[in-house]
C-alpha cells in the first residue's frame, strides 16, 4: 500500500497489531461493501474543508516537529502528522475507496493509535491545515465499516446504552453522589451534594470515572463548592456524564445525542450556566464538536471548565488559602483546554494562588506535548498501550527536565492526560506525583468549620 | 520559430491570464459554495480580526514558533516567495513591455538585484529538491507530482536568466521562458500551486477557529 520509494523507507518496520474487534468487523467486509461505504462517507461528509486540506497541502513536512510520535520515534517519516495522512484519507482519496483488508488493518492503527488528535501539528503546518480533522474522517469511515478497535466500541456501547462512559446504573451514580455527600459531612457537617435541585446557578457534570473509580474528586468539587458557598446541583438521570468517546470513535450521531441529553439535562434544571470536571475530551465535546454536531454555534446553555472556574472563585476571594501548597510543583496543559479554549494563563493563576513554587516545563501553554493518552488513544485499551507509551518518551523527557529543576508534582487538569502521564512515569521512571487542581485546593483551602 | 514565437507572446498570454484568474474565480467560488453547503460553521466561526491575526503572524518572516526552530528554512522560503511574486511584476523587461503595449509603466527593479532575485528563486527550488530527496519525513510525503509542480516554477526563471544574459540558444530560450512562465501561472489554480489562492482561507479559518472560539494562539 505504501507507495513511498525504498529510499524513504521508514526507520522501523510497520509490525500490525492484530486486534480481535478490528478482525471481526474486518471479516464482514467484502470490496463491494468497502468502496460504497467510503464513497458515501466521502460524497455526504467531505465538504469544502476536506478538499481544500488536500488540495492544499504541499508535502511540506513541517507538520512533523509538532508530532509527540514522531520526535519519540527518532523523527521516523511514518509518523510525521501528513505522513499519516498519506497512509490513510490520501490513499482513500487516491483509489475512490477501492482499498483492501490490509490497507484498512494499517489505517485503523494509524488513525485510533498513532494521532491523538491534540491539534499541535495545526499550530505548525503553515497553511494550518486541521490535521486531526482529516484523521478524524478516517476515523468516521472506521467507525462506518464496523472496524473500530473493540475496547473503544464498548466505551461507546456504554454511551448509546447508558448515556455514561463506564456502565453506570442509574442508582450506582446517586449511590456515589449520596455516598461521597456522607463521607464529606463527617468533615463539613452542612455540606450537601443537591441532586435535581432546580434554578441552580451552577450544573456541575462529570465524566463517569469519577463515580466509577475517582469518588474522591466528588467529595472534593463538593468541598471547593461548599467552601465557595456555590448555589449548584447535579441532575439524578442521565445526562450527568459529559464524556463522549463516540466523538473519537466517528460515531457523530451518538454524539450528537449524548451532548443533547446532556444539554437538555442542564435546562431541564433550569441551571444558569455548566460547571464541567476536571476533563480535557469532555469540554472539546460539550464545547467544540457535540455543539457543532446539534448546529449550535457555542453550547445552548454556558459551558465553563473547572479550571476557568476555580480561577473566577479564587478572583472573586470565595476560596481562600489556608497554607499554600509547599511541593514545588509543575503544570501539563491538556490540549483540549489549552489549545480549545487557551485556558493555561489562568490555570497558572490558580497555580500561583494555592503553591508556593511553581515550575514552567518546556514547552508549555499551547505548545505543550500531548500525554499520548487522548483522543480516545487510550480507550483502545491493552493491544495498543506499548505503542502508545513508546510513542511519547518526548513527553518523558520533557517531565524528567523539569523534574531535574525541582518539580515534584505535576498538576494537570484532566483525567486522560493523568492515564497518560501515570503510564509514562512508570515506564521511563519519572518520579513526579499526578495531581487534579481540585486536590491541590481542597488540601490548601480553609475549610468552613474547621480552625 | 517566427510564428511559435508570436504564439508564445501573443494569444498565449491571454490564454493563461485567462486560466489564471478565471481559474482562481473558479476554485474560490466552488470552494464557498461547498463550504456553504457542507461546512456551514466556517462562516459562522470566520472572524476576519482573528482570521488576520494568525496571516500576519505567519507571513512575517519568524512570526511562528515553528519558523524560528527552522531558520534556514524560514530564510529559504520567504527569499523564495518574495522574489517569486515580486520579479516577473517589477522586472525591466516585462514592464518595459507593457510600457509599449499599453503605455502605462511603473518602477522596476535594478539589473543587478534582478538577477539576484533569479539566482534566488532557482536556488530556493534546488534547496526544495534537495528537501524532497534527502529530509527522511518529506521525502516520504514526495510524490512525482510535487517535483513537477518545482519544475514547473523553477523552468520560467532558468530560461529567463539564460535569455537575459543572451547564452547560446537564447532566442529559444525566450521561447522557452515565455511558454514555461504561462505554463506556470495557467497551473496556479489547478496544481498544488493553488496554496497561493488558499492560504488565506485555510490560516485564517484556523485562525479564526483557534482565536474567537478557543481563545488559543496558532502560530
Amino acid at each position: 500500500m505504501n507507495e513511498h520509494p525504498e529510499s524513504s523507507a521508514p526507520k522501523s518496520e510497520r509490525k500490525i497489531i492484530v486486534e480481535p474487534g478490528v478482525e471481526r468487523g474486518i471479516a464482514k467486509l467484502t470490496p463491494e461493501k468497502i468502496e460504497k461505504t467510503i464513497r458515501a462517507v466521502l460524497s455526504a461528509e467531505a465538504g469544502a474543508r476536506f478538499k481544500t486540506y488536500i488540495d492544499t497541502c504541499v508535502h511540506c513536512g513541517l507538520c512533523s516537529d509538532a508530532c509527540h510520535f514522531f520526535l519519540s520515534h527518532d523523527r521516523d517519516p511514518l509518523f510525521a502528522p501528513a505522513a499519516k495522512l498519506k497512509q490513510t484519507i490520501w490513499e482513500i482519496v487516491k483509489k475512490d475507496g477501492k482499498v483492501d483488508e490490509d490497507f484498512l488493518r494499517k489505517a485503523v492503527e494509524v488513525a485510533h493509535s498513532e494521532c491523538n488528535l491534540c491539534r499541535r501539528c495545526s499550530m505548525y503546518c503553515p497553511f494550518g491545515i486541521d490535521i486531526a480533522y482529516m484523521v478524524m474522517m478516517m476515523r468516521r469511515i472506521v467507525h462506518k465499516l464496523g472496524l473500530t478497535p473493540q475496547n473503544m466500541q464498548d466505551t461507546a456501547h456504554s454511551h448509546s446504552a447508558t448515556y455514561n462512559q463506564m456502565w453506570v446504573k442509574e442508582d450506582e451514580w446517586i449511590d456515589a453522589l449520596h455516598w461521597q455527600e456522607d463521607e464529606a459531612r463527617e468533615e463539613f457537617p452542612g455540606l450537601r451534594i443537591p441532586i435535581e435541585k432546580e434554578g441552580s446557578d451552577i450544573f456541575y457534570s462529570v465524566i463517569a470515572p469519577e463515580p466509577k473509580f475517582r469518588a474522591q474528586l466528588l467529595y472534593q468539587a463538593a468541598a471547593i463548592f461548599h467552601a465557595a458557598g456555590a448555589n449548584w446541583t447535579m441532575p439524578a438521570t442521565p445526562g450527568w456524564d459529559n464524556s463522549d468517546i463516540c466523538m473519537f470513535t466517528g460515531d457523530h450521531e451518538m454524539m450528537g445525542r449524548l451532548k443533547k441529553v446532556h444539554f437538555e439535562t442542564a435546562l431541564r434544571l433550569k441551571a444558569k450556566r455548566i460547571v464541567t470536571g476536571e476533563c480535557g475530551h469532555a469540554f472539546r465535546s460539550v464545547y467544540d464538536m457535540g455543539n457543532r454536531w446539534l448546529g449550535y454555534k457555542m453550547p445552548p446553555i454556558p459551558v465553563v471548565h473547572a479550571v476557568e472556574y476555580y480561577h473566577e472563585l479564587f478572583e472573586q476571594g470565595k476560596i481562600k488559602v489556608k497554607n499554600k501548597y509547599k511541593k514545588p510543583v509543575t503544570f501539563h496543559d491538556p490540549c483540549n483546554i489549552s489549545r480549545g479554549m487557551g485556558l493555561h494563563d489562568k490555570a497558572r493563576e490558580v497555580v500561583r494562588a494555592t503553591c508556593e513554587t511553581f515550575i514552567e516545563m518546556e514547552p508549555n501553554r499551547e505548545h505543550n506535548y500531548c500525554c499520548s493518552a487522548g483522543g480516545g488513544v487510550i480507550n483502545c485499551g491493552a493491544p495498543y498501550k506499548i505503542k502508545r507509551v513508546e510513542g511519547n518518551s518526548i513527553k518523558a523527557d520533557q517531565m524528567k527536565a523539569v523534574a531535574a529543576k525541582g518539580a515534584q508534582v505535576v498538576i494537570a487538569p484532566c483525567h486522560n492526560c493523568h492515564g497518560g502521564l501515570e503510564d509514562i512515569h512508570e515506564s521511563y521512571g519519572v518520579h513526579m506525583e499526578i495531581k487534579f487542581l481540585s486536590d491541590i485546593i481542597y488540601e490548601v483551602m480553609e475549610k468552613p468549620g474547621q480552625e | 520559430m517566427h510564428s511559435l514565437y508570436y504564439l508564445v507572446s501573443g494569444p498565449l498570454v491571454w490564454v493563461s491570464i485567462a486560466l489564471f484568474l478565471g481559474g482562481i474565480i473558479y476554485r474560490v467560488v466552488s470552494m464557498a459554495k461547498l463550504a456553504r453547503k457542507k461546512d456551514i460553521f466556517v462562516y459562522e466561526y470566520w472572524s476576519p480580526y482573528y482570521a488576520l491575526r494568525s496571516i500576519l503572524h505567519w507571513i512575517v518572516p519568524f512570526g511562528s514558533v515553528n519558523m524560528r526552530k527552522r531558520p534556514v528554512m524560514t530564510v529559504v522560503t520567504f527569499l523564495f516567495h518574495i522574489c517569486l511574486l515580486a520579479l516577473p511584476l517589477f522586472v525591466f523587461a516585462h514592464v518595459i513591455l507593457v510600457k509599449e503595449s499599453w503605455d502605462v509603466s511603473w518602477i522596476t527593479l535594478p539589473e543587478t538585484a534582478s538577477d539576484l532575485m533569479t539566482i534566488i528563486v532557482i536556488g530556493a527550488c534546488a534547496f526544495f529538491v534537495g528537501r524532497r530527496l534527502f529530509v527522511p519525513e518529506v521525502k516520504f510525503l514526495t510524490s512525482p507530482s510535487d517535483f513537477l509542480v518545482l519544475a514547473i516554477v523553477a523552468t520560467p526563471f532558468i530560461s529567463g536568466f539564460w535569455t537575459y544574459h543572451q547564452f547560446a540558444g537564447y532566442k529559444a530560450a525566450a521561447i522557452v521562458h515565455m511558454l514555461s512562465g504561462e505554463i506556470m501561472l495557467a497551473a496556479i489554480p489547478f496544481t498544488r500551486l493553488s496554496h497561493m489562492i488558499f492560504f488565506p482561507f485555510t490560516r485564517g479559518y484556523m485562525g479564526s477557529e483557534f482565536g474567537a472560539v478557543k481563545h488559543a494562539r496558532d502560530w
